[in-house]
This record gives C-alpha cells, structure tokens and sequence, in this order.
C-alpha cells in the first residue's frame, strides 16, 4: 500500500491507579481507519477499564487519548461519543419495552425539538439494516428480541448515530456459532465502507478470524501487539497468560482421602453463565485443587455448590463418602467448608456491620457466640480481637464499620472468620483478586499452610498464574464442563489456555466420535 | 456535580444536619405563620405551650404520642429489614378490632385476666394481617408496598362494613360505631384522676423491647444483616424468607398494639375515626429516629407535640391547624436531606 493509513483513534500511554491497584500501566493502542484491532487478555487485565477512560467513565491519571487526531478532554463521557466512537456493550443498553425504531432514534434528536420524522427515521434504519444484513423489523418490541436480534439492534444503533469507530465488548459472548459468522460478515461490510472496529475478547480463534492486529494485556501493562498474520494461537495464549512462570516454592504433598465430592453434578444456568455439565470433582485431604478458565464458564456454580448456595439438579455432593441432603449454607459451614467468596465487599462482608458482627456472620448461631436466641457479644468480640490479632488485620478496632478496611484487611478478616473453625475443606474462590501483592502473599501462604494441616482447598481463579503456583492438581472449566486433572507442571500455560477456550474439549469429541 | 459517599463522617457532620432541619422547620413555620397574620414567636411560643405547658397539655401530648410510638415501632422495625410496611393503618385496626370482639362482654373475665388474652390476639390479629403481604412477598416477588398500601383500603371498608353491620352498637342511635368496652377491658390510667392511661407505659416497654431485641437477639441481627445487604446474608445462611417473616410478624403486632391501645385507653369503642392517619404518620416517626426504636419515643413526643400544640395555638392565634401539618411534612423531608447530607458530600466538577 502506498498511502499512509488514517490513525483514527489513539490511546498514549494510558495509566490508571485504584489505590494500591495498577489497572492500566501505560497502555498504548492505535486504530487505523478500516482496521480491526483485538483487544485480548484475561478477566482483570485492564480491557474494561481502558475502555472506560476512553468514553470518560474514569479520569486516566496519565496519557492522552486521541480521536482523529483531535484529543478528548479526560473524564467528559460525551466527548468520545460526539467524535464518532460508538460502543456495544456485553449488557446491552436498550429499552425493552420500546420498539426497535424508539430504541434506534432514542437520544439522537433533542427532547424539545417538535418536529419527529418518524418516516424518514424509518427509511434510514431499513436502508442501514439491508446494506449491512442486519435483519430486524423496526417495529418490533425489543423486549421480544432474541439475544442475537438485541445485539443486531445495538449495532445498528451504532451505525445510525455515524460511528466511525465501534468498540464491541465480547460480542460473541452471547452468539451462537451462525450468529457469530453473520455477525462477522456484517463487520466486514462495515470495514469495507471505512469503519474502524476495536474488538475486545479472550477467544482466540475469533480473534484470529476477524481481526488486522492484536494488543495483549496482562495485569494491566502491555503484553505484547502483533499482526495477525505474523502470529498463531499458541503464540497469543502464551502472551494472554503468560509464560514466565512464578517459581513454585511449594512443596509436593500426599494427598489423603476424599472430603467432599461432586458426582455427576449438574446446575441451572444463571443467567448468561453456564451451570455444571455433569461434573464430577473430588476434593482431597492434603491437596490443593486448582479450578482455571475464562470468567462466567461455570466457576459461579461451581463455588454456589461448593459453599451450599445450590443444591445439584443432578447428581450429587458427597461429604466423607455420605451423600448430603439438604444442601445449605448453613449446612456447608457446619460440615467444616470454610467459604471464602468471590466478592469480599458484596457477598463476604455487611459493609455497615462492625468487624465484630462480621466476624460471627456465619457462625452467630453456634453455642459460641448465642444462647438460645440470644447474641454473646463478649465472646463474639473477642473472637473479633483474636482475629485481628492472629491474622493481622490492621484496623482502629474491632467496632469499626468494616467498610472502612481497605480489601486486604477485610479478606484477613474473612480468612480468620473461616480458618478459626478449623476448616475440612476450604473453598477459595478468586481469594486475592484486587489485593497488593503483601496481602497476596499471606493469603496464599495461609493457604498452603492449611493444606499442610490437611486440609482440601478449591482454588477458583481467573488469573493462570496464581492457580499454576499453587495448585497440587488443576482443573479447568470451559461452558460449565470440567477438564481431566492435570498434575502440576504437566500442563504449559498456552496448553491450558487452549482448554479454556474449549478447545480441548472439541478435541475429545473428537476422538469420540 | 455528583455525590461521593463519606467513608466515616465526623460527629459534626452527623450532628449538624439534622439540628440545622429542625431549625429551618422553624423558619419556614415562623414565615407561613406570617403569612397567616400572625406574630411568628407567639405562633411558636403557644405551640410549645399548647403541648407541654400545662400539665393537661403535656398529658394530651403523651395520649397522643401512644399510638405513634406503637406505629412508629412497627414501622421503625420492618423498615430496618428493608421490608417495607405502609400497612400499620390495616394492621392498627386489626388490633382495635379484636379489641372490641373480645372487649364487649364476649369473655366475662376479670381484668387481670381478660387484658393480657385480648393484648395477645390483638397482636395475633396485626401479625396475621401483614403475613399475607410478607408470605406474597417470600413466595411470589410480589412487592409488599403495594399491597400493605392496598390493604390499608381493604381492611377499613371491611371494618365500615361491621360497624354497620354485625357489630353497629343497638344503643348507638344509628352512629356507626361498635358497642362499648365493659370496664374490665379497658386500661386503667396510671395515676388517679389524670388522662393518663397504661397504654403509653405499654408503648414505653414496647419500645426497649423492640430496642434489645434488635441489639441482643440473633433475630435483631438477622434483622439487621438482610436489611443491610441481602445478599451477604444469604451467602452466610441467614434464612432471609423466614426472617422477613418474623418482621412482618412483630411490625404487624406492634402496629395493632396501637389500636389495642386507644379503644382500650381511650375511646372505649371502635368507630372508624379512630386513627387519623397514625399508621401513615408512624413511617414520619420512624424516619425522623432514624429507624432506632428509643428514637421512635423521641420523635412521636415531638410530632405528637406539634399536633397538640398546633390545636391549642389555632384556637389562641386564628392560625390554621395545617401549619403542623406543614411543619412535620418539611421536618421529615429536611431530615432526610440531613441524613443524605450526613453520609455524601456534593462535589464539583
């Protein structure tokens, strides 16, 4: 090509702290007109985030991001979106209960204009929806759209507004396979008529069909930018996951006999997530059992089931060889799982509770801490000190509101409120997500001691690296199936990634058949 | 400009809020009491003395604030599990209802006899009423505003139709109105020869109950924990369906204990004047104590102060009555301004 192509958008340099977490470390990426550029990296590495300052939902503490050459004043959400850049999200904005053509023309017109032209409103969303195979009637009630017609209507949406960059965020997430090969013809046809596309995804082999370039985060900082040509998948799954793996100092264990076991266990779906397929798991005295994969493949289920939130739909759980009825969380802490949750400030903690009535959350019941109904708040605080003691949670006291801990201090607490009983099983589920690296470190060192006391751990993690440091055995879940075991060191990272994108799975069917 | 949330406020910034909502309540008082013709410090003035200046005033106060305390518990308490109870009208009827049913000669028991059994299936009748809202909320997701609201409307025509109906009084010259209680049903006044009656030591007692069982009682707790985050109680094994249950159970109780209170205390028998509005002006009480149960006593003093005085200062002063209802409608929509402005600052773009 001779002429020099349009740089249509460019982020410089990006870099945004959240307190102690880096979640952009001077992240660059450029979009030529016409160009599809992936954005790739796992669940945390920063995609969301950059994104976000690039319409102004977050002020970037540094770099500048330019549209066209023109540069968007940081922290103005209208910016980004009056210079042409359109986005489709993974949750779709759109009103159910308006028609397709109200969804499409809402917001383009002012409120206190009187004029509607409604007709030729109409004519352009037919015209738009032809030329780009974008089938949708316009009167359609999008409350009665598949999911496949909902994302149609966003794109579309995107195109009547004059976008000339669209940002789609997990597109195929969604789609089934046709759709996801007809939603790549109509991006086509829109890169033929000059749009620019940034496509965020951790599927590979997508990533591979549509895009020009490729730009891998990791932890927030650059991993890499390649042309698509010059690279393969083995190659970007190395660079997603990384390869410089952390020197395991764990020491090897013998694992003892089963603690609690999924047999053929099968969960509901929740809401776009899939539920188990048929899983069959044993968690293992002395072992620590590493569950990776790409985020909402069934690890939600897989901890609702662990931790008592969900009874099987088939199948069952089986606690010391004997099948569990009655399935609760309240059952599960008494049967000794020690639960520690996914979401400390949501799910694991009452954020106006004191760290006192957080403490005894799951156990305020137990002859420890009640009486017939009644609450000992002698003993339940000084339960409270003993673990701000013992497990060094830095705070003014143990009547303070636990919201004013910072994350690490409140999963010490969360830790201490589950270890102190002495735990069988502990379930682990994403336990150092957004924690500097010292409270990292104790938590997995608190780990590995209590399986050195014996006791099964189910580490449940997005992040590759943390589950290959630590785990005894690893397991990856892909759509709610889980993988063979694999011992440690058996598996390289780009090999497990390939498992997470499904592949290996595809492979056995393979074989199968 | 937006909000941000203040991780731990001052004790000013606590403090300061509501002092400031109580004070322009005042103001805008004193300005409409202007508008009135009237001067705005007598207008004051003779408010305060129409409620606690005499000893006759403070008791019609203390009278009047019985059933708000009941009210305001019952409200104070469901609000704090974030179930949301505007049926304390339904249920405070209830309560007058079984109070007249039992109360008029159908069980011929001395006092000490007949007041706790009527006590207790006045609570029984309130609890029954708003477990159907609570059991429609557990079991279906249907939203309990709606219907405790709805059957606030219900209930009262249904309680029309007895008085004129089955239960109309014979002697009551065509009234609408029940019999009356025999002597052994009615409460006693606390002292001899003052208004007084033991309904207001009753809603005292009330009141500290309600406060250590919300402290004390893992029932409190579990109160508290599915009002603060629903989520994190489920995940800890906290039965929130069953919790919401006993809430309802003991806001709807509370609630009848207020009509229990002024037929028994008060009135003698049930007409359908009984309450003006005490269900509805108990979610005031609450909100202004903050949904704490010894506040709920604090603050149905104060509204019941403002009515009281309100109607002595009107006949003084040639001021309308509305102005306390004015006064409380600002001081409640103030107060929440101060309880926002207490826990978020305003920031600037």
């Amino acid at each position: 090509m001779c002429s020099t192509p349009v740089e249509a958008l460019s982020l410089d340099a990006i870099t945004k702290r959240f307190g102690e977490l880096t979640a952009n470390d001077a992240v660059s990426l450029s979009l030529n007109q016409g160009e599809v550029v992936a954005l790739l990296g796992e669940n945390g590495a920063g995609k969301t985030t950059l994104m976000n300052i690039l319409f102004g939902q977050y002020t970037a503490d540094s770099g500048t991001v330019r549209v066209f050459g023109e540069t968007i004043p940081p922290g103005n959400s209208r910016a980004a979106l009056d210079a042409g850049v359109g986005m489709v999200h993974q949750h779709f904005t759109l009103a159910d209960n308006l028609t397709v053509q109200e969804n499409i023309t809402l917001g383009v017109r002012s409120l206190l204009s009187l004029r509607s032209d409604r007709a030729g409103a109409r004519a352009r969303i037919t015209a738009l929806s032809e030329k780009y195979h974008l089938a949708v009637s316009p009167d359609a009630r999008v409350g009665a759209l598949s999911v496949g017609e909902r994302q149609r209507v966003e794109i579309l949406k995107a195109l009547y507004r004059d976008v000339r960059i669209l940002i789609l965020d997990e597109p195929t997430a969604v789609l089934t396979p046709q759709e996801t090969d007809d939603l790549f013809a109509t991006l086509r046809l829109a890169i033929a008529d000059g749009l620019s596309i940034i496509f965020i995804s951790h599927k590979l082999h997508e990533v591979m069909a549509i895009a020009d370039r490729v730009v891998v985060l990791r932890h927030g900082k650059m991993a890499g930018g390649v042309r698509i040509a010059d690279t393969d998948k083995q190659a970007l799954a190395a660079m997603m996951m990384g390869t410089e793996a952390t020197p395991p100092k764990v020491a090897k264990s013998t694992p003892g006999a089963a603690l609690l076991e999924l047999r053929n266990v099968t969960t509901p779906d929740v809401g776009n997530a899939p539920g188990l397929r048929s899983v069959s798991l044993a968690l293992r005295a002395g072992q620590i059992i590493g569950l990776a994969g790409v985020s909402g493949n069934g690890q939600a289920a897989m901890a609702d089931v662990v931790g008592g939130l969900v009874s099987p739909a088939q199948g069952q759980v089986l606690l010391a060889d004997a099948e569990v009825n009655n399935w609760t969380p309240r059952a599960a802490v008494q049967s000794g799982i020690a639960r520690i949750p996914e979401d400390r400030h949501k799910t694991g903690t009452i954020a106006d509770f004191d760290l006192t009535e957080n403490a005894i959350l799951e156990r305020y019941k137990s002859a420890d801490f009640s009486t017939r109904g009644w609450l000992n708040w002698g003993k339940s605080r000084a339960f409270a000190d003993a673990i701000i003691d013992k497990y060094d949670v830095r705070c003014p006291g143990a009547d303070t509101p636990i919201r004013l801990l910072s994350g690490g201090n409140m999963q010490k607490l969360i830790l201490g409120r589950v270890l102190e009983a002495n735990p069988q099983v502990i379930l682990a589920n994403q336990p150092v997500r957004g924690l500097d690296i010292g409270a990292v470190n104790y938590v997995h060192s608190q780990l590995l001691a209590a399986r050195d006391r014996g006791a099964a751990v189910l580490l449940i993690s997005e992040d590759l690296d943390e589950v290959m440091a630590l785990s005894d055995v690893i397991h990856v879940i892909a759509d709610g199936r889980l993988s063979p075991a694999f011992d440690r060191g058996q598996m390289t990272p780009a090999q497990l990634g390939l498992w997470m994108a499904g592949q290996g799975f595809e492979d056995e069917v393979a074989h199968a058949s | 400009m937006r909000l941000e949330p203040i991780k731990n406020p001052s004790l000013g910034r606590k403090l300061v809020p509501p002092a400031l909502a109580l004070t322009t309540t005042i103001v805008i008082a004193s300005l409409l009491a202007m508008l009135a013709g009237a001067n705005p410090f007598s207008v004051l003035g003779l408010i305060l003395k129409g409620a606690f200046g005499s000893q006759f005033a403070l008791l019609e106060t203390l009278n009047r604030a019985t059933p708000l305390i009941f009210t305001g518990l019952a409200v104070a308490v469901a609000f704090r599990a974030k179930f949301w109870n505007i049926g304390a009208e339904a249920q405070l009827y209830a309560g007058a209802l079984m109070t007249v049913l039992l109360g008029t000669g159908f069980l011929p028991w001395p006092s000490a006899a007949l007041l706790p059994v009527i006590i207790l299936a006045s609570i029984l009748a309130g609890a029954f009423l708003l477990l159907i809202p609570a059991l429609l909320k557990t079991r279906f997701g249907v939203d309990e505003v709606v219907t405790t609201l709805l059957f606030n409307f219900i209930f009262l025509l249904f309680i029309s139709m007895l008085l004129e109906g089955p239960l109309k009084d014979p002697m009551g010259m065509g009234w609408p109105k029940s019999a009356r209680l025999i002597p052994e049903a009615r409460l006693p006044r606390i002292f001899e020869g003052l208004r007084l009656h033991w309904g207001f030591a009753l809603a005292l007692i009330s009141a500290v109950g309600v406060w250590v069982i919300q402290t004390r009682s893992t029932l409190g707790y579990e109160m508290r924990a599915v009002g603060l985050n629903k989520q994190a109680a489920a995940f800890a094994g906290i039965p929130i369906n069953l919790v919401l249950v006993k809430t309802a159970l003991l806001s709807g109780g509370l609630a009848a204990l207020a009509g229990f209170s002024e037929v028994a205390g008060l009135k003698g028998s049930l007409t359908l004047d009984l309450s003006p509005g005490f269900g509805y002006t108990g979610i005031i009480v609450a909100m202004l104590a903050l949904l704490n149960p010894l506040g709920v006593v604090v603050a149905a003093l104060f509204v019941a102060g403002i009515f009281v005085g309100a109607d002595s200062m009107s006949r003084a002063a040639d001021v309308p009555t509305y102005l306390a209802d004015i006064m409380l409608a600002v001081a409640l929509l103030l107060m929440v301004l101060a309880i926002m402005l207490a826990r978020f600052r305003v920031v600037r773009d």
